[in-house]
C-alpha cells in the first residue's frame, strides 16, 4: 500500500470524531501559541537588555590588567596597562577583523565638591570618539547640549550624574572640584565646568561620572595614559563566544598581562537573561507535556475504540508494520496541523503586539519591546512537536500492530 | 519479502515428483485449547480434514461447537494448540505474523458475521484494499477488477456511498466483494448470513456460490441455520469440537 492511501485513511479517521480531533488539536495549537508569543517576547526583552547593557556602558568585552575585575570593587589604580603593553593590546585589537571598536578608559573614584558641600563619585576618563563608538547608546543617556556625538565631552568638561547632580544641588554650568588619589597616594585636584547629566541606568557603571582622558591623566599625575579599562563592540553580537575564545587564548599565555571578560561575566544583570532562558524552557517543557498527554490521549482512544477495525484490517492481510504506520500517521498529523495552526495564530499574535508597542520601564530602563521569534526558533519548536507527535503515539501504534486478528476481531 | 509464488511452484513441482501432494487445505490432529478461563477449554479435539480446491463447504453445528475456532485456523488467524495446518501445501505453523499476513492477503478472502467493512472507505474504497494489499497492481487493472466484483454483486450504483449509508444485505455484498476481489484460492466466511433477513441471507448464499464457480474458488462458512446450508456441496457436522458426520452432496 502507498504511502498516499496510509495518509488518505488517517485523515479520514481524523475526520471521524471531529470534535475532539478539533479539542485535542486546539489544546497543541495553544502550547504553540504560548511558546511562540512567549518566546518572542522573551526573547525580545532579552536582547533589549542586553543591548541597552553592551551598548551603554560596558561594550561586548572587556579587557584590563590581570588580577583587576578580582579586585574591581577597590578599582586599583596600580593595575593598569600602558606604554608597550598598552599599544600589543591595541594592534592585537586592531587586527581582529570582528572587533568594530574599543575604547580605552580610565576608572578611578574621586571626591566631587561644589565649595560647599563634598561627594564621593566614580569616574571614566575616556577618548570621546572611542567611547561614542564602542558603546553607541551612551549619548543617549546625557541629558543637556552636545555638540556632535563623537564629542559628547572635551576637556576641562564633566559629565555627572543625575543622582549627584541633585544631592547637590549642581547645575549645568557650574563649576566643581574633583580630587582624587593617585597611585603613589598623593592627592591633586582639577576643576571642571558640568557640560551636561547623565542619566542613571542600571549595571555597572550605570552612575559613573565621565570626564576626557587628559583630565583623567592630569588629575591622576600619568605622564602617559594609564588604562584600567578597555571595552570592545564587535561587528556582530552572535560572534562574540568565538571572539572570547580568541582572546582568552591570547591572555592565557605566560608573557601575557591582560584578562578578558564578557559582558556576562562582569554584569549581576547577565543572571536575569538566564532566567529568562530558563522560563523560555519551562514554557517549551510544559508544551512538550501538552503534546505527549495529549496525543498518547486521543490515539489511546484511537485505537481502543477501533479495535475490531483492527482485527478486520489485519485479518484481510495488512501487515503489522503497516498498521503501526496508520496510527504513527494519524498522530502526526494532528500535531503537523496544530502546529501549523498554532504557529500562525502565534506569529500573527506576535504581529499584533508589533503594531502597538509594548513599553514599560525595568530596573531604570525603558524598554520598549518588539517582539519577534527568530525562523530558525519556530522550525524547531515545529521539529519538537512533530517529533513527540511521533513519539506520544508511538505506544498506542505498537500496540494496534501487535494485535492479534482473531482476539480484536472477536472484540465487539 | 518471501515470494510465495516461487516457493508454491516448487513446493507443488517437488509434490509432484514425490507423488503426496496434498489437498489445498489438509489439517492433521487438531487440538485447540483455550486455557484463559479457570478451567481450561478443549474448543477442537483431534480433526482431521482435507478440503479439495474449488469446494462449496459448510460448516454446522450448536453454538460453542468450534466452528470460528475452525474457521480461525484454517484461516491462519489463529494457531491450533497441537497438530499440523497446511493450506496450498505450505505449512502455515511456520510463518510469522507479518509474513502470515501476507499469505493471507494472496491466497484468503474473509467475509465476516458483522460485515467490518472499513467506515472510513467508500464501497469502492473497500472493495480495492486488498488490492493494495497485494501492492503493486496498476491503477487501471485494480479499477477494472473492482468494478467487475461490483457490477456483479449488483452494487455498481452504490460505489461511492460510505458502508453507514447502505443496508445490511447490501454490506454484505461488498464484504463478498472484497473477499473475491483479489482472486484467493479460499473464501472463510463466519456465519456471513447470521446478521441478515431471509432474503438477503438466501441472495448472499447464492452470490457465493455462483462466484465461486466462476472463479473456481474454494468456498468454506459456518451457520447454524440448517436452511441456509441447501446450497453446501460437502457438509462438515461439527460438535463439541470434533466432526461428527460429514456429508457428500451434490451440487445444486
Ligand atoms: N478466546 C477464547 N477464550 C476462551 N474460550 C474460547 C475462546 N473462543 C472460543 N472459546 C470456547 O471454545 C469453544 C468453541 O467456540 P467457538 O466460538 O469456536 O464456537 P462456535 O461454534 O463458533 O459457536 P457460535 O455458534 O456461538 O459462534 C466454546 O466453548 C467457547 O466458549
Ligand atoms: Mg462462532
Amino acid at each position: 500500500m502507498k504511502m498516499r492511501n496510509l495518509i488518505i485513511i488517517a485523515f479520514r479517521n481524523l475526520f471521524r470524531n471531529k470534535r475532539r480531533t478539533i479539542l485535542t488539536s486546539s489544546l497543541i495549537a495553544f502550547g504553540v501559541v504560548l511558546v511562540v508569543v512567549f518566546g518572542g517576547l522573551a526573547i525580545s526583552f532579552k536582547s533589549q537588555m542586553i543591548g541597552i547593557l553592551t551598548n551603554t556602558a560596558m561594550g561586548d568585552l572587556q579587557i584590563h590588567r590581570k588580577g583587576y575585575v578580582e579586585s574591581i570593587d577597590n578599582q586599583p589604580l596600580h593595575l593598569t596597562l600602558s606604554g608597550t603593553e598598552l599599544a600589543d593590546v591595541e594592534k592585537m585589537l586592531n587586527g581582529m577583523p570582528e572587533v568594530a571598536s574599543y575604547s580605552p578608559r580610565i576608572k578611578f573614584g574621586a571626591m566631587i565638591s561644589n565649595y560647599a558641600q563634598t561627594s564621593n563619585i566614580r569616574l571614566s576618563a575616556v577618548y570621546p570618539e572611542m567611547e561614542n563608538r564602542t558603546v553607541s547608546e551612551l549619548i543617549k543617556r546625557i541629558k543637556g547640549q552636545i555638540t556632535s556625538p563623537d564629542e559628547f565631552l572635551k576637556p576641562g568638561e564633566i559629565l555627572v550624574p543625575e543622582n549627584l547632580m541633585k544631592g547637590l544641588s549642581l547645575k549645568i554650568g557650574d563649576e566643581i572640584v574633583l580630587v582624587a588619589t593617585n597611585k603613589d597616594g598623593s592627592v591633586n585636584a582639577v576643576t571642571l565646568r558640568i557640560a551636561a547629566v547623565m542619566e542613571n541606568v542600571f549595571g555597572p557603571s550605570g552612575k559613573d561620572g565621565y570626564i576626557h582622558i587628559q583630565d583623567g591623566q592630569t588629575l591622576l599625575r600619568m605622564d602617559q595614559p594609564e588604562i584600567v579599562e578597555i571595552a570592545v563592540h564587535l561587528q556582530k553580537f552572535d560572534r562574540l563566544n568565538g571572539v572570547f575564545e580568541q582572546l582568552m587564548k591570547e591572555s592565557d599565555q605566560p608573557e601575557s598581562s591582560i584578562e578578558v571578560h564578557t559582558w556576562e561575566q562582569l554584569s549581576p544583570f547577565s543572571s536575569i537573561t538566564r532566567i529568562v532562558d530558563l522560563l523560555i524552557l519551562v514554557v517549551k517543557f510544559i508544551l512538550i507535556s501538552i503534546v505527549l498527554v495529549s496525543i498518547l490521549n486521543i490515539m489511546t482512544m484511537s485505537v481502543y475504540e477501533r479495535i475490531s477495525e483492527i482485527g478486520t484490517i489485519a485479518a484481510i492481510g495488512t501487515p503489522p508494520s503497516r498498521i503501526l504506520s496508520l496510527f504513527l500517521i494519524e498522530g502526526f498529523a494532528i500535531g503537523l496541523l496544530s502546529t501549523f495552526g498554532g504557529i500562525v495564530i502565534g506569529i500573527g499574535t506576535l504581529s499584533l503586539m508589533n503594531l502597538t508597542r509594548i513599553d514599560f520601564t525595568f530596573g531604570q530602563m525603558d524598554i520598549s519591546l518588539a517582539p519577534g521569534i527568530p525562523a530558525g526558533e519556530v522550525f524547531w519548536i515545529a521539529v519538537i512537536v512533530m517529533f513527540v507527535s511521533l513519539f506520544a503515539g508511538f505506544h498506542p501504534a505498537y500496540k494496534a500492530s501487535k494485535m492479534e486478528p482473531v482476539d480484536a476481531l472477536g472484540h465487539v | 519479502m518471501i515470494n510465495y509464488d516461487i516457493i508454491q511452484k516448487l513446493v507443488t513441482f517437488f509434490g509432484i515428483i514425490e507423488g503426496k501432494l496434498m489437498s489445498l487445505i489438509h489439517l492433521e490432529n487438531i487440538e485447540k485449547v483455550y486455557d484463559t478461563g479457570e478451567i481450561p477449554v478443549q474448543a477442537l479435539r483431534s480433526i482431521n480434514l482435507e478440503i479439495q480446491t474449488k469446494t462449496f463447504v459448510s460448516f454446522i453445528g450448536p453454538s460453542g461447537s468450534g466452528k470460528t475456532t475452525l474457521l480461525n485456523i484454517i484461516g491462519c488467524l489463529d494457531k491450533p494448540t497441537d497438530g499440523k495446518v497446511f493450506v496450498n501445501n505450505i505449512d502455515v505453523g511456520m510463518l510469522n505474523r507479518a509474513e502470515s499476513a501476507v499469505f493471507r492477503a494472496k491466497t484468503i478472502g474473509f467475509v465476516f458475521q458483522n460485515f467490518n467493512l472499513i467506515p472510513v472507505l467508500t464501497v469502492y474504497e473497500n472493495v480495492e484494499y486488498p488490492l493494495l494489499m497485494l501492492g503493486r497492481i496498476p491503477l487501471k487493472e485494480r479499477r477494472s477488477r473492482v468494478l467487475r466484483l461490483l457490477e456483479k454483486v449488483g452494487m455498481t450504483d452504490q460505489k461511492d456511498k460510505y458502508p453507514n449509508k447502505i443496508s445490511g444485505g447490501q454490506k454484505q455484498r461488498v464484504a463478498v466483494a472484497r473477499a473475491l476481489v483479489t482472486n484467493p484460492q479460499i473464501v472463510l466466511a463466519d456465519e456471513p448470513t447470521a446478521n441478515l433477513d431471509h432474503t438477503s441471507a438466501f441472495k448472499i448464499i447464492s452470490i457465493m456460490h455462483e462466484m465461486t464457480n466462476e472463479f473456481g474458488t474454494t468456498f468454506i462458512f459456518s451457520t447454524h441455520d440448517p436452511k441456509i446450508v441447501g446450497e453446501a456441496e460437502i457438509l462438515y457436522t461439527l460438535e463439541d469440537g470434533a466432526i461428527v458426520n460429514t456429508e457428500q452432496r451434490k451440487a445444486v
